[in-house]
């Protein structure tokens, strides 16, 4: 039987950005067990030798010629953002001033 | 009218019996009607719609060519992007936000001429099986309003079983368009991988998604993929190949001399009686049409949802990294002196549903430095086996076969407060999706204990799309003698007010 702990959750949300409640942390610490468990199951095959499959086409890289194409305008970039400023994404501060 | 089919609306619109904007007002009246007990729309577009049809019916007028489905109403996923119209993909984190441009399935669908009624319901980023996972409440089923139409397309799904939109757009990433067309008695195909482009399709496991067609009939379903499919530079994915030819197929719909496999690890317990006996009754009639039914033997899709519910977080813990208060989309607790960091864990904390911080955790946790190896590693060799033995079935089979979910219609709330539940809807439609091929499903009546529809599948190799169709078109054309109309024709009426 597979478990997470309740920090172990935390560690994984904040990793992942996301600032869980406690309620959040315990019921979610709650059911990885089984989910854990449920696909634990790839385990249980040999599979040495096997290879890995990322992508299910025989893809290469694809590549373009490096010319300039019509794209968005400022103003239709800028268009769903939260906060704007000079025709440029107003962002909260990323460097910190005591740093 | 709007009982009627795509192909026979797109007859009656070329004779000029009727025009694109009384056709549209037909859904849109039906939609007011219906969509308060049914709830498949977040977002009706009336404005756009009436003017699309009116500019189709002028082009119809001046003698412009237009294609098959020009003036015909159509119903779009959430999940793509349309320009100047709000996308959700129905999560909160996205509420409000109008793309400025057009995904490609959109563009293709304008340049069709085809009328965009309005985006439908989904599981948010299209993560679930039964619709409940929207950030603006489920849909609920047209055969029965207590239950789950399925997901993650099942607004489009109930949106075409409720007549109000001849025809859709899903998105299909582990089933979310063969599914929810199972559970609500109507036709859904998930093209090849690579065949519809992705551009504009709100990411949720790349590797997986692919948008698709719903209809009431193989035929209808038919012509809305032949006018989305097609080779898009945008998407690096995207084949560069003729698409095939679909239409004809299911004009032509023939099984005789056709091998016929039936998966051995896709039936038996776990099974719903009466979609077994529905199933099986199908093949009954595929041999009687000439037919050869023989089992084929994949014992690696014992472990395809292990492998997918690993894949499938692990690409979404990726693709989801992009909502991060910044650019677009919801911002909050950008109060005085908070880092960006603390912005982010703040908004996507209250834009995200709970599914989808699950799924972020767990794929999280699948790539971490330690686990990469046992889990994520190890769903990428099941992929490579499950890969293989639809290859070696392939050669002892033209097309394989099984029932699309193991269950009818669930009802509202019955699964969603245990995951692995509800991650049992999809076992069925899963292997597919992880080897990138085709599949279609069609309605093989209803289950005896519920009177629930029942969905009937149909695989084929990559850019073999066409053999869903032909085998399809003879099925369904045997159920409808059979039955003597369409299935759906036996879905409750709804009428509401009017």
């Amino acid at each position: 039987m597979s478990s997470l702990s309740r920090d172990d959750v935390a560690k994984l949300a904040n990793l992942a950005r996301i600032e869980m409640t406690e309620d959040e942390l315990v019921n979610l610490a709650s059911q990885f067990g089984s989910i854990l468990d449920a696909v634990a199951r790839v385990q249980e095959l040999n599979l040495d030798g096997v290879k890995a499959t990322s992508h299910p086409q025989p893809l290469e890289n694809i590549f373009r010629q490096d010319v300039v194409l019509p794209s968005l305008s400022p103003d239709q970039a800028l268009s769903g953002a939260p906060a704007q400023e000079d025709q440029r994404f107003r962002v909260p501060q990323i460097l910190g001033e005591a740093e | 009218m709007i009982n009627k089919t795509a192909a026979e609306m797109s007859n009656a619109l070329a004779k000029g019996e009727v025009t694109s904007v009384a056709l549209t007002k037909a859904h849109l009246d039906r939609i007011a009607d219906v969509d308060p007990k049914v709830k498949a729309f977040l977002h009706v577009d009336n404005e756009n719609a009436l003017a699309q049809a009116a500019a189709v019916d002028a082009d119809r007028a001046a003698g412009k060519a237009l294609g098959p489905l020009a003036g015909v109403p159509l119903a779009l996923k959430d999940v793509l992007a349309q320009k100047g119209v709000p996308t959700t993909a129905g999560s909160k984190i996205l509420q409000g936000w109008k793309p400025p441009y057009d995904s490609t399935v959109v563009a293709k669908l304008k340049a069709a001429g085809v009328v965009i009624l309005g985006k439908t319901n989904m599981d948010e980023f299209a993560m679930g099986s039964s619709t409940e996972n929207s950030g603006y409440g489920p849909t609920f089923n047209p055969w029965d309003l207590t239950r789950t139409p399925g997901g993650s397309s099942g607004g489009s799904a109930a949106a075409v079983s409720a007549f109000q939109a001849p025809i859709a757009i899903g998105s299909d990433t582990g089933g979310s368009i063969r599914q929810p067309a199972a559970l609500t008695g109507i036709v859904g195909v998930r093209p090849t991988y690579g065949a519809v482009s992705r551009y504009g399709l709100i990411a949720y496991s790349s590797s997986l998604d692919q948008a698709g067609p719903f209809g009431r009939t193989v035929l209808d379903t038919a012509m809305l993929h032949e006018v989305i499919s097609g080779h898009d530079p945008k998407d690096a994915t995207s084949i560069n190949a003729p698409v095939p030819a679909v239409v004809a197929a299911a004009k032509s719909g023939n099984v005789k001399g056709l091998k016929i496999g039936v998966i051995k690890q896709l039936q038996g317990s776990g099974y719903q009686t009466g979609v077994l006996a529905r199933f099986n009754e199908s093949l009954e009639i595929l041999a009687s049409l000439g037919a050869e039914i023989v089992e084929v033997d994949c014992p690696s899709f014992e472990f395809a949802l292990a492998a997918y519910y690993l894949i499938a977080p692990s690409e979404c813990s990726s693709n989801l990294a992009r909502f991060d208060a910044m650019r677009y989309g919801l911002r909050t607790g950008d109060v005085d002196g908070a880092s960006a960091e603390s912005v982010m864990n703040s908004t996507r904390e209250s834009g995200f549903g709970r599914e989808v911080k699950r799924r972020i955790i767990l794929g999280t946790y699948a790539l971490s430095s330690g686990y990469y190896d046992a889990y994520y590693g190890s769903a990428q060799k099941i992929r490579t086996l499950i890969i293989e033995d639809y290859k070696k079935a392939f050669t002892q089979a033209d097309v394989l076969v099984s029932p699309t979910s193991p269950i009818t219609a669930f009802k509202i709330g019955e699964k969603s407060e245990d995951p692995i539940a509800m991650y049992l809807a999809d076992v069925a439609t899963i292997p597919v999706n992880l080897a990138g091929i085709c599949g279609m499903s069609l309605p093989a009546g209803l289950a005896d204990e519920d009177n629930l529809p029942v969905g009937f599948q149909i695989m084929a190799p990559a850019m073999q799309d066409q053999r869903l169709y032909q085998v399809g078109a003879a099925l369904e054309a045997a159920l409808v003698t059979k039955w003597g109309g369409h299935l759906i024709s036996k879905a409750p009426a709804l009428g509401g007010a009017k």
